[in-house]
């Protein structure tokens, strides 16, 4: 569960970093209120990842970092990984 | 009357500060923690506008609009990528586990927290090594930006090494009092004078011009090149390229990874890392907008002059320009002082304290001693920076402007260490050299070109040291003093 949630929260950043770039408005000169479009997509997506990031704070702090991995609130019963519990990604 | 009321409002600063430095003072416990980390005690709005104003200073009056004047606003992208969202997503992935630690085990440097880890003084020297290497010569960058600021400001009435000299004393006397709180809190404020400044600068130059849509027909007649994303310049491998290098520099650079170990609280730490994307986008559109759009604008920008103060003399107020100037440069000074501090925890906590401490006959300095060391070093460095700023060597000019991604030659290595147990001393110390070599190779000679098919040297040297340090760790046993568990077992913050 603690993996796929790690997985899940992965692909979150990279599509966060990949897409505030908007690569498919390459060469694209529009504008909306004077501003060019390509800006407005990324002040848009600014304000996303801020979202995303609060929810993260909120649901998953501490994943792949503190044993126990994401708690609600920051109240956990961490056990403690053994070594043999293999190496935290 | 601009001269003296832009002296006015630098000096008024200076005064500001100096006192806001001396409440600092009175609160201060006599100890290196607290000098250097202002006893991990910082909340929210302190350690997000400290990080703020010291990330971003002057770069984000002067340097990014005229970019955006040449080449388009696209810079802005890139900002926003590198600092909005890889710095903090790093902020997390090296920054809350930096934190955790630092909690656990009183880590104020880089190279303590990797020292412990690896067991070795000789690493951790290595690693402050090498950041005073790239520091130096950034922190001598803004001695010389500022000096010739005030010659210019003042039409060479204060020569050049008059004015780097008073800027050097007075960061000097800053830093020695005021310690970290002092420097938190004068960014807090300079944080968000920049943020208001900006705005008003942009609205102000709107009102005058008829809105954004004229402001942007005219930038259209002029260079309409510059509405379409990408150019010529801005390349998807450059932008990439940029971003990442600069985004996981950031994260290494002394004086912007040791805040990672400030917070008072997880909660801080949660707050600010939500807030932090909004944060920048915040300053970065009115800032590179100004620089663009003044491209439309009936102004001239002379060769190597700085459009935003330009702009602002043209559209704005006596009074106001002369405000976003003195700001400018007082966020040059914000940003200096934390490099010296930084710089003089790193030189004495991991390069002067264990030399001292490995001498039979000394087993342990008190932490008086130690605060009045760090003290003495915020002197030292300043000096020396000072002292080499009046020679002005081309070689070091170069590694200044090349430090962010020579800082993001650690960046992997760090990460690797930190969440991989299979890391071993050989493997951090092999990938350290072998992309800092790299690096410094394509830099200084023709051997190593410096970009690959539009990908930078210093995104192909961090690729290597990530690879270096991988395979060698694999293939080496870790050393018998090395704690391998250390940063993973027994790691909460609760």
């Amino acid at each position: 569960m603690r993996h796929l949630q790690l997985v899940g929260w992965l692909a979150v950043a990279v599509v966060l970093c990949a897409l505030a770039i908007p690569w498919f408005l390459w060469g694209d000169s529009r504008t909306v209120a004077g501003i060019p479009l390509w800006l407005w997509w990324h002040i848009g997506w600014m304000g996303l990842t801020s979202v995303v990031f609060w929810l993260f704070s909120r649901h998953a702090w501490g994943l792949g970092i503190e044993p126990g991995g994401a708690t609600q609130a920051g109240n956990m019963a961490a056990k403690t990984e053994t070594d043999a519990g293999g190496d935290q990604p | 009357m601009t001269l003296t009321l832009q002296l006015g409002i630098i000096v008024g600063y200076l005064i500001l500060a100096l006192a806001i430095g001396l409440v600092a003072y009175r609160l201060a416990d006599r100890t290196a923690e607290d000098f250097y980390l202002a006893s991990r005690t910082f909340g929210t709005i302190v350690l997000l506008f400290t990080t703020f104003a010291t990330l971003l200073s002057a770069f984000t009056f002067f340097a990014g609009p005229n970019v955006a004047y040449q080449q388009g606003p696209e810079w802005v992208l890139v900002m926003g990528l590198m600092d909005g969202i890889i710095f903090a997503i790093l902020w997390y992935v090296i920054g809350y586990k930096q934190w955790l630690l630092g909690q656990n085990h009183g880590y104020v440097t880089l190279g303590e927290m990797l020292g412990d880890r690896f067991g070795s003084t000789w690493f951790r020297g290595l690693v402050a090594g090498i950041s005073l290497v790239w520091l130096f010569p950034y922190v001598m960058l803004q001695q010389v930006g500022a000096g010739t600021a005030l010659t210019a400001l003042t039409e060479g009435a204060i020569p050049y090494w008059a004015g780097a000299g008073l800027i050097t004393a007075f960061m000097i006397l800053y830093v020695v009092l005021a310690g970290m709180r002092g420097i938190a809190w004068t960014d807090t404020l300079q944080g968000a004078f920049m943020l208001v400044v900006t705005w008003v600068a942009m609205l102000w130059l709107l009102a005058v011009v008829g809105g954004p849509t004229s402001a942007t027909a005219a930038l259209e007649a002029e260079a309409a090149q510059h509405l379409a994303l990408g150019s010529d310049h801005y390349t998807p491998q450059w932008m990439l390229s940029t971003a990442i290098t600069i985004g996981f520099g950031v994260a290494m650079f002394p004086q912007v990874n040791q805040r990672f170990f400030a917070a008072g609280s997880r909660t801080v730490l949660k707050r600010s890392f939500a807030l932090w994307p909004i944060l920048c986008v915040l300053l970065f559109v009115p800032s590179f907008l100004i620089g663009a759009w003044a491209r439309g604008l009936d102004v001239t920008i002379p060769e190597g002059g700085n459009v935003l103060p330009i702009v602002l003399a043209e559209y704005t107020p006596v009074w106001f320009a002369a405000l976003v100037i003195a700001g400018a440069m007082a966020a040059m000074m914000s940003s200096s002082d934390s490099m010296l501090l930084s710089g003089s925890s790193y030189f004495t906590r991991d390069l002067y304290r264990p030399v001292l401490e490995s001498r039979s006959d000394i087993q342990s300095i008190s932490s008086r001693r130690e605060d009045l060391v760090a003290r003495v070093g915020v002197v030292v460095f300043a000096t020396a920076s000072f002292l080499v700023s009046l020679v002005n060597p081309a070689t070091l000019f170069e590694l200044g402007d090349a430090a962010f991604s020579g800082f993001a030659q650690l960046a992997l290595p760090v990460l690797v260490a930190l969440y991989w147990r299979g890391t071993t001393r050989a493997g951090m110390t092999a990938g350290i050299l072998a992309s800092q070599a790299f690096y410094l190779a394509s830099l200084f000679t023709a051997v190593v070109p410096s970009t690959y098919a539009g990908w930078t040297a210093g995104l192909v040297g961090m690729g290597l040291g990530l690879v270096v340090t991988v395979v060698v760790s694999l293939v080496t046993m870790p050393a018998a003093d090395e704690q391998r568990a250390l940063y993973f077992d027994g790691l909460r913050s609760d």
